[in-house]
Formats: C-alpha cells, sequence, structure tokens
C-alpha cells in the first residue's frame, strides 16, 4: 500500500507492504541506515526516532502507522551541517564505543532536553532507561547529555 | 530478524468505522493500539491476524478528565499521558506508582492504557491497578455500549470478555471520599515485567477501613484482586497488625507459579509483603499526609 511520510523534514512515497516495521522502512526503502535495528524486542533502544514530537522505538511500530506524519531521525540532528550539542557531547565526553546504540540515545536525549533543558544525573538516567549500551558505556553518556545541556542554545527543535 | 507475516491493513478513522471493521472482518481482525504486545506477537508468530484495524489516528480516545465523581481514561491514552496527568496523580496516586515502573519512557510514549489491559497478560501492572480501584470498562459493539466491571473483565491469561465485533473505548474510576492508593513492584531490572505486585486502595472513614480494593499482578491472582483481603479489612482499624494480616490473606489466596522471574514461594512472599507495604502508603495517603 501507498505511504506517504515526511521525514527530516523531506517527503518520500512508497508502496509497501503493511506488515513492513518503521526500522526497516528506513533503513532499507529511504537508505536512512543510521538508526539501528537491534534487539527487534522494543528492549534495546538502538531503533527510537521519533513519530511527530515523540521518540519511539521504530522496530515495534508499522511504517503504515506513520503515514501522513513525520518522523525525525538521527540524520536529522545536525542542521545546516552543524552539529547538535546532543552530538557534540558524545563527541566531547567520548559518549560511544562502537557507537551501536548512539543514535537512539541521542534522539532520546534531545527529546529530554527539549522538555527538561537542566536534568539532574538521575534524570539522565531515567530518560535513557529504555535503551542499552552493551558497551557499558553509560557513565559517560550521562556525561554527554548533561554536556549538550550546558552547551544547548535552547534551539527550538520541534520543527524537526 | 523478526518481523510479522504477511498481513491486510485498514486504518480507523472514527470508532463507528473501527466497529464495521471489525464487523467486516470477524474474529480474524485485530485491533492495533500501540502494539507494543500485538506487533512482538505476531513476529513470533504467537497471532497472526489475517487484518489489522489500526486505531492510532483516533486521537479523539486519548484524554483523561473528570466528569462528575469519576475519572475517564480514553482507550488509546499513552502511558505517558497517564503519567502526565495531574488529575490522575491527584486522585489515583497509584496510577502514577504502577506507571512510573512500566517499561521505560520511550515504550511508554506509544504503549496504551487500552492495549496493556486487552493484551490481558497475567503480568499487566495496570490491571492489578483498576482492579484496586474498581474500576469499570466501557465496551463498544454493534448493539451500543456496556459497562463491564475491571474484576470481571479479565476472564483468563490473555483472554478478557471483550466480543466479536467489539472494542474497549473508556475505563471510568470512581471518586470516592477518603480515598488513597499505592502500587507497589519488584521487578529484575528497570522496565521488566513484574516478578510480583500489588496494588491498594483505601477507603478510610475516620480511621476505620470503609472499604478496601487490592490488585495483584503476576502472582496468579484471580481476577488480579485480593478479594478475602479486601473482606479482612472492610470495618477494621487502619493498624499495622490489620494491614500485616491483610498481606497474609492476600498470599493464601494467590496461586504463583515458578517461572524465570522466580520461584513460587518467593511470589507468595513478594505478594503478602508488596501488599502490605502498598496498604500503607495508601492509608498514609488517604489520611492525607502524602509521602
Amino acid at each position: 500500500m501507498r505511504l506517504t511520510v515526511t521525514v527530516n523534514g523531506t517527503e518520500y512515497t512508497r508502496d509497501i507492504e503493511p506488515r513492513l516495521l518503521l526500522i526497516h522502512f528506513l533503513r532499507d526503502e529511504l537508505g536512512l541506515t543510521g538508526s539501528h535495528w537491534g534487539c527487534d524486542t522494543s528492549n534495546c533502544g538502538a531503533c527510537v526516532v521519533w513519530l511527530d514530537e515523540t521518540p519511539l522505538k521504530s522496530c515495534t511500530m508499522l511504517a503504515v502507522t506513520a503515514d501522513g506524519r513525520r518522523i525525525a531521525t538521527v540524520e536529522g540532528l545536525a542542521r545546516r551541517g552543524v552539529l547538535d550539542p546532543v552530538q557534540e557531547g558524545f563527541k566531547a565526553c567520548h559518549g560511544l564505543q562502537c557507537g551501536f546504540c548512539t543514535p537512539g540515545m541521542m534522539m532520546t536525549a534531545r527529546w529530554l532536553l527539549d522538555r527538561n533543558p537542566d536534568p539532574s544525573e538521575a534524570e539522565v538516567r531515567e530518560a535513557i532507561s529504555g535503551q542499552i549500551c552493551r558497551c557499558t558505556g553509560y557513565e559517560n553518556i550521562v556525561r554527554s547529555v548533561l554536556w549538550a545541556a550546558k552547551h544547548d542554545g535552547g534551539e527550538d527543535s520541534s520543527q524537526r | 530478524m523478526q518481523v510479522p507475516a504477511q498481513v491486510e491493513y485498514e486504518k480507523a478513522t472514527s470508532v463507528e468505522h473501527a466497529l464495521g471493521l471489525l464487523a467486516r472482518y470477524g474474529p480474524q481482525a485485530r485491533i492495533l493500539a500501540g502494539g507494543h504486545s500485538l506487533i512482538p506477537m505476531m513476529k513470533l508468530r504467537l497471532v497472526q491476524p489475517h487484518v489489522l484495524i489500526d486505531i492510532n489516528a483516533l486521537t479523539d480516545l486519548c484524554y483523561i478528565s473528570l466528569a462528575g465523581r469519576e475519572l475517564r481514561i480514553g482507550t488509546l491514552t499513552r502511558h505517558s499521558q497517564l503519567l502526565e496527568s495531574e488529575e490522575a496523580g491527584e486522585h489515583f496516586a497509584i496510577l502514577h506508582d504502577a506507571e512510573r515502573v512500566i517499561a521505560d519512557p520511550v515504550v511508554r510514549n506509544w504503549g496504551s492504557v487500552g492495549g496493556a489491559l486487552c493484551q490481558a497478560d497475567p503480568s499487566e501492572d495496570l490491571s492489578a491497578a483498576f482492579a484496586a480501584m474498581k474500576g469499570t470498562m466501557v465496551i463498544r459493539g454493534p448493539g451500543g455500549h456496556r459497562e463491564v466491571s475491571a474484576r470481571e473483565f479479565h476472564t483468563g491469561p490473555y483472554e478478557t470478555v471483550i466480543g466479536p465485533g467489539e472494542m474497549l473505548t473508556e475505563i471510568r474510576l470512581p471518586i470516592r471520599r477518603g480515598g488513597g492508593s499505592a502500587y507497589q513492584k519488584v521487578s529484575r531490572r528497570a522496565g521488566d515485567w513484574p516478578v510480583g505486585a500489588a496494588g491498594a486502595a483505601i477507603w478510610l472513614d475516620g480511621d476505620v477501613i470503609a472499604d478496601a480494593g487490592i490488585g495483584l499482578a503476576a502472582v496468579g491472582a484471580a481476577h488480579f484482586a485480593a478479594t478475602e483481603a479486601e473482606a479482612f479489612l472492610r470495618g477494621q482499624p487502619a493498624t499495622g497488625q490489620t494491614l500485616a494480616r491483610a498481606g497474609e490473606i492476600a498470599a493464601e489466596h494467590c496461586r504463583p507459579v515458578t517461572d524465570q522471574r522466580g520461584p513460587a514461594d518467593y511470589k507468595r512472599h513478594l505478594a503478602a509483603e508488596l501488599t502490605v507495604r502498598a496498604l500503607r502508603v495508601a492509608v498514609t495517603r488517604a489520611r492525607g499526609q502524602a509521602s
């Protein structure tokens, strides 16, 4: 069936099977491989993307459900070649080792900071509690998000 | 790689449209709400509906509102909405207690309240919470709507009273004077299903327990409720001793089974201990000393 979605500001129309999961639509149909396909069971959070203003796990959602709506992926975090403060934070604080969990971590971190610009460490840990880093690099991930909070310009990201 | 089997897809544009689609496709159709139980089960071929009726566009089913002395929750309300609702938290602290420990923040953004209840997993937290609060489920079908008590809604593991052509549309919780409620859960790790969990609602008349509701998840309690313990509490003073005895009674009447989350005797211990803890907090809250 026909699906039209706006991903990172660009509209795409594709004919897909209803059973196609959003993560596979993004990666295989659109070639946006920044979002990672991990556990397949909505536990690991590597596949987190935004549907309109809300992050969710794209391995557990049909692509057709997103018809007519907006999707934001990690590819849309940087604006006009300038990294998002969250991305800068992961760079500055070594917030990734293998990098597999990173796209989901960053999409959830961006959401947290949009809602809570000055989170405590506990709030950061709670926000990313649905995401697994199998390198166990949580300390640096939390530091990265806190770094981003300090350096966030308060840019409105609701139009992503 | 886990993918669902081939399935037809219909996007409902209204409750009436969804009901019409249910009538047209019959028992081979399933309603798709948040899908956080249904889609994993489809991936594992535990269910293979021929048609999915997607109700995610029915945003008029996403609401939490006060109507008289009643809190009404639309079936498509996301877990995160319930957790963020001041009205829900003010009148039913148990809902916020439970939502804080259901899955994780990102899953809560899409998983729906009605979907969780209709999934009827014996370990599901909200089923126990709504049983404790003696809520009412509103079910729409071809012949209009009917109301079913939360305690009659679940007929067994993964089974509810929802018949062919019907769908859950709303949950109603009565707001009664002197009430306090709480939820206590033990799980193996953050965001996991409970090893055992207990919800308690207490309505005080002075220092006497006028009525009590106890909901249990994951410990094999019939209809998610500990009715014998509730009957014991009615008319008793809200003392530590009384609450402790209620916990023992709740544990005696549940039938936990040993599984990968823990042995039966440990779950029975949890049923007693968590019932007491939830009752204690509920009483404190009912006395207006919210902690």
